[in-house]
């Protein structure tokens, strides 16, 4: 009875929520694969490779995964570009704009009020449609696929590669693609699941990236700048959408829960392995 | 030669004036001479009556004007004749040869014929019976009863089967001189008229007869060879397979005597089945139920299964029981009792040598019970040829064999203190196991390849055959290319002169578990091997990935040490025969990688980040992305960590809201 009184808005459409979910499936795997091979010496690892058969699956998933990937990078090209045509603005204006995914002067200015209001010297700020964590996670990702994409390229093909730089700098690709293989992962296990889905206010998990929809109270309150210019638009009508199906919402909460498990299963094999590595 | 003259001719000298001292001194003294004497003694009435019966005392004048007695005169012997005036005194004294043959005579009365005279025996031979009397001819005359060829027959006259000193005496050879005539010697002497064959003299001597049971008789047990040495002075060397040299001289007890194959008076080539042969063995030893009540109670089977050693080499090679149960003695009852334990050096001395010094050899001598002796791997009457199949020495069950005692819990593995263990079941399962049971493949290594059948010693002992400083030799019987080109290696002694340990076969590929090199399991243990002495390699090795995926399942692909290095071969890559040489390097990586090039071989297969001077590029960024990453985190962690008590409070702040919300909700319901 209550549900049904809740009114929802769309938040994602079809196609960034498709994103998400390659980014999803190709970066847990690579994830897994590769620090499966990272951390080779560890027990973990060992089972990892195991289950999966050989070493040679590992790889053979690890490429298609990148294959996977640069396709979901050129794939949010495309996303841009539309929403770019869609907004009507010149292209110097789409990425200047406030609700660009680029950060601005306002996400300094958010940021430095957000720790005050972390210390109680302020009110929270009033977050529009992109926070300053939201813009640093998807940067992060376009930071990420070009530093990992390339150094994995060279390390997918150094016969080739090596016609053109030399030898030990495939030991150089070795060491900037695992570390940040590290950092990426790293991050997105602890911090990005954190920041989206395990904070108290959204504990245990955020679906709205599978789902697409959120409360319109959720709204109000975590992005009331969007919210207040939805209203003065008069956009938020346009925006509201019935609840998403019961199935489908269970079938994100599945998918969502496994996700979250796997890669904190992850990361604490590799706090653990980081901590004996360096211990031992 | 001029000493050896001189003597001679001082010899004669003495001669002469002797000849004619004595000469003057008979003239004047014995009136009597040869012509005098025959005066008489050739006339047929000259009788005389003894026992009642008439006998002739004639001499036949020309027969002593021809035998070598000729010049000595009559009265030499018979000095009792010599009288100025015949006739001389009658009866006269016996002649005595033993005045002028005194030394043998001597010899003579000690013989068995001499003792046999000393006893009255009515057929003991005197001097005369068999040299004859006043015709005594030199033995080197074809007429004289002691030339060669005339022998058997003299001493026949009473040997003969038959004759009535063979019938009144118990003599153990029976038809001797039939046997003789027909043995090689007999053929030598009648059928070839070979005057350098042995008859009755030469072995049992002429005056010197003794019975063979005297131990001072020519023919007894323990002089037998040296008398047939007399003329097969080689004989050694024609057995010399069989007995070692010194054997028949310092050990005869050891050894048969050659009568006991060549039976003595049947001496044939061979001729053993004559001698004592199998057959008076088996009549005893052919029954099952034959056994020995022993001091302590047990019993002990004493049966022979002659269908086992039908079958056994020792039958193929005409070996006769008494060959190896040497000391049979005729005189004991039965021939075989207390002759003791075979002794196998008596044939096979050389192998028994070197038994005597492996572990198993020096723990027999100390008397260990668990100690393997001959029989306990090859049998005893059924020993076959280690080509048999069925053999226990054959190749493909020489493991089983050794098992039997080597096997974990058996006697020698319980009392092994070493770190080789489950060595049967190791072995059986390696490379070399599995070729040799599995398929059969018969130049497999079995223990024996390695350890040796005889000289095995623990690899501790410099002597043993798997010793570290030997082993290769071990392996090499089989793995001779291998060798080779491990010689030339860098791991070779031959190539590093070096203090520090260098590796051989087993270090790499285990004693008893050696696999195949291109096994998973064998792979994936290159590491270890190559690590026990080039640690620091290794370390790096597992820090590339090479080395990481090697740690995973299917890991064994990977390009392992050998793989770049070479395995027998290797040599560092500042000789240009190294597979890492500038030359070959690249050929090496094509192996797996097929577009390696010059630059793709500068890829560092051992680099570490953690060495700044070696590998500052890797240093560097290393340390630039683990800044980066300590930055992000460090960032985010205060971030997080100042979000989470907010986070909390704007949770409660939101439920209770909703609370309040729906209680003014209801509210207005109401």
């Amino acid at each position: 009875m209550e549900k049904s009184q809740v009114e929802y808005v769309q938040r994602f459409t079809i196609f960034p929520r498709f994103l998400h979910f390659l980014v999803i499936i190709s970066f847990l795997t690579l994830a897994v694969t590769g620090m499966a091979l990272k951390f080779a010496a560890e027990r973990w690892a060992e089972i990892v490779a195991s289950f999966f058969g050989s070493f040679e699956v590992l790889g053979a998933l690890h490429r298609f995964m990148a294959v996977v990937t640069f396709t979901y990078f050129a794939l949010n090209f495309v996303l841009m570009y539309q929403n770019w045509r869609k907004s009507g603005k010149s292209m110097l204006q789409f990425v200047l704009h406030k609700d660009s995914m680029i950060p601005n002067l306002n996400d300094a200015k958010e940021l430095m009020q957000t720790f005050k209001w972390f210390f109680g010297m302020g009110p929270q700020p009033e977050y529009g449609r992109w926070t300053y964590w939201e813009k640093f996670d998807f940067m992060a990702v376009f930071w990420g696929v070009a530093v990992i994409g390339s150094t994995g390229l060279a390390l997918w093909f150094p016969e080739q590669f090596t016609l053109v730089i030399p030898g030990y700098w495939i030991n150089i690709a070795t060491i900037i693609h695992s570390d940040e293989a590290l950092l990426a992962s790293g991050f997105i296990f602890t911090i990005h699941f954190f920041n989206t889905h395990l904070r108290p206010e959204k504990f245990p998990m955020d679906p709205v990236i599978f789902t697409g929809t959120m409360p319109l109270d959720e709204l109000m309150h975590e992005r009331p700048r969007e919210y207040a210019e939805l209203v003065a638009a008069g956009k938020l009508e346009d925006i509201k959408v019935p609840p998403t199906p019961r199935w489908f919402f269970v079938v994100s909460h599945v998918f969502g829960f496994t996700a979250l498990a796997i890669g904190l299963a992850l990361v604490v094999s590799i706090i653990y392995s980081m901590i004996f590595l360096y211990v031992k | 030669m001029l000493k050896v003259t001189e003597k001679q001719d001082w010899l004669k000298f003495l001669l002469i004036i002797l000849v004619v001292l004595f000469a003057g001194l008979a003239q004047n003294a014995a009136a009597m001479t040869d012509e005098d004497c025959l005066d008489c003694h050739t006339d047929p009435d000259l009788t005389v009556e003894i026992d009642g019966k008439t006998v002739q005392l004639i001499v036949d004048g020309e027969k002593y004007m021809g035998s070598v007695h000729a010049d000595n005169s009559c009265v030499s012997c018979h000095e009792e004749a010599d009288v100025d005036e015949a006739p001389h005194p009658y009866p006269m004294a016996r002649v005595d040869c033993a005045n002028c043959h005194d030394d043998i005579a001597e010899i003579f009365a000690s013989s068995l014929h001499g003792q046999a005279i000393e006893k009255n025996d009515p057929y003991a031979p005197k001097c005369t019976d068999c040299h004859g009397k006043h015709d005594v001819l030199s033995m080197q005359d074809k007429n004289s009863p002691t030339y060669i060829l005339n022998v058997p027959f003299t001493c026949g006259r009473c040997h003969q089967e038959g004759s009535p000193m063979t019938l009144t005496h118990d003599i153990p050879k029976k038809n001797i001189l039939k046997n003789f005539s027909m043995s090689i010697h007999g053929e030598g002497l009648y059928r070839k008229g070979l005057t350098v064959t042995a008859v009755c003299t030469s072995c049992h001597t002429a005056h010197n007869v003794l019975p063979h049971i005297d131990p001072k008789s020519t023919i007894s047990r323990l002089n037998v060879v040296k008398t047939c040495m007399k003329c097969h002075a080689n004989i050694e060397e024609a057995h010399t397979k069989i007995v070692r040299g010194e054997l028949w001289e310092t050990e005869p007890h050891k050894v048969p005597a050659c009568v006991e194959c060549h039976g003595p008076h049947q001496a044939r080539r061979v001729l053993y089945e004559d001698s004592l042969n199998d057959q008076f063995c088996l009549k005893c030893h052919g029954n099952p139920d034959l056994k020995l009540i022993m001091a302590n109670g047990e019993e002990k089977s004493l049966f022979v299964n002659v269908e086992a050693f039908e079958h056994s080499i020792h039958k193929d090679k005409r070996i006769a029981c008494a060959k190896c149960h040497v000391n049979v003695d005729h005189q004991k009852k039965p021939v075989c009792r207390d002759s003791g334990k075979v002794d196998c050096s008596i044939c096979h001395a050389q192998v028994v040598d070197l038994y005597n010094k492996s572990t198993h050899g020096i723990l027999t001598a100390k008397g260990d019970n668990n100690a393997p002796v001959c029989s306990d791997c090859h049998g005893t009457h059924g020993i076959m040829s280690k080509s048999n199949s069925e053999s226990p020495i054959f190749a493909r069950n020489i493991p089983e064999l050794c098992a039997s005692c080597h096997r974990e819990g058996q006697k020698a593995a319980l009392r092994y203190t070493g770190s080789q263990h489950d060595i049967i079941k190791h072995y059986q399962m390696s490379i070399h196991g599995r070729g040799l049971s599995q398929s059969g493949l018969m130049v497999s290594a079995s223990c024996t390849n390695c350890h040796t059948a005889h000289s095995m010693l623990p690899a501790s002992n410099p002597e043993s055959s798997v010793h570290r400083n030997n082993i290769m030799k071990a392996c090499a019987q089989c793995h001779l290319g291998i060798a080779e080109k491990f010689s030339s290696s860098i791991h070779s002694p031959a190539v590093s002169k070096t203090d520090k340990k260098l590796p051989v076969c087993n270090d790499c590929h285990t004693s008893h578990t050696i696999s195949r090199h291109d096994t998973a399991g064998f792979r994936g243990l290159i590491l270890d091997e190559c690590g026990t002495c080039h640690e620091h390699e290794t370390d790096t090795y597992f820090e590339t990935y090479h080395g990481k995926v090697s740690m995973l399942s299917g890991g064994e692909k990977t390009a392992k040490c050998s793989d770049c290095h070479g395995s027998h071969d290797i040599l560092p890559a500042y000789y240009s025969e190294s597979n890492l040489n500038r030359r070959h390097v690249v050929e090496t990586c094509k192996k797996c990688h097929p577009g390696s090039n010059r630059k793709f071989t500068g890829y560092l297969t051992h680099a570490t980040h953690h060495d700044r001077d070696k590998y500052p590029y890797l240093y560097y960024t290393f340390w630039g992305m683990t800044g980066l990453l300590v930055g992000t985190f460090a960032f985010f962690g205060i971030h997080t960590l100042f979000w989470l008590p907010r986070s909390f409070r704007e949770r409660f702040k939101r439920r209770r809201e909703h609370s309040r919300e729906n209680i003014l909700k209801k509210d207005d319901w109401s």
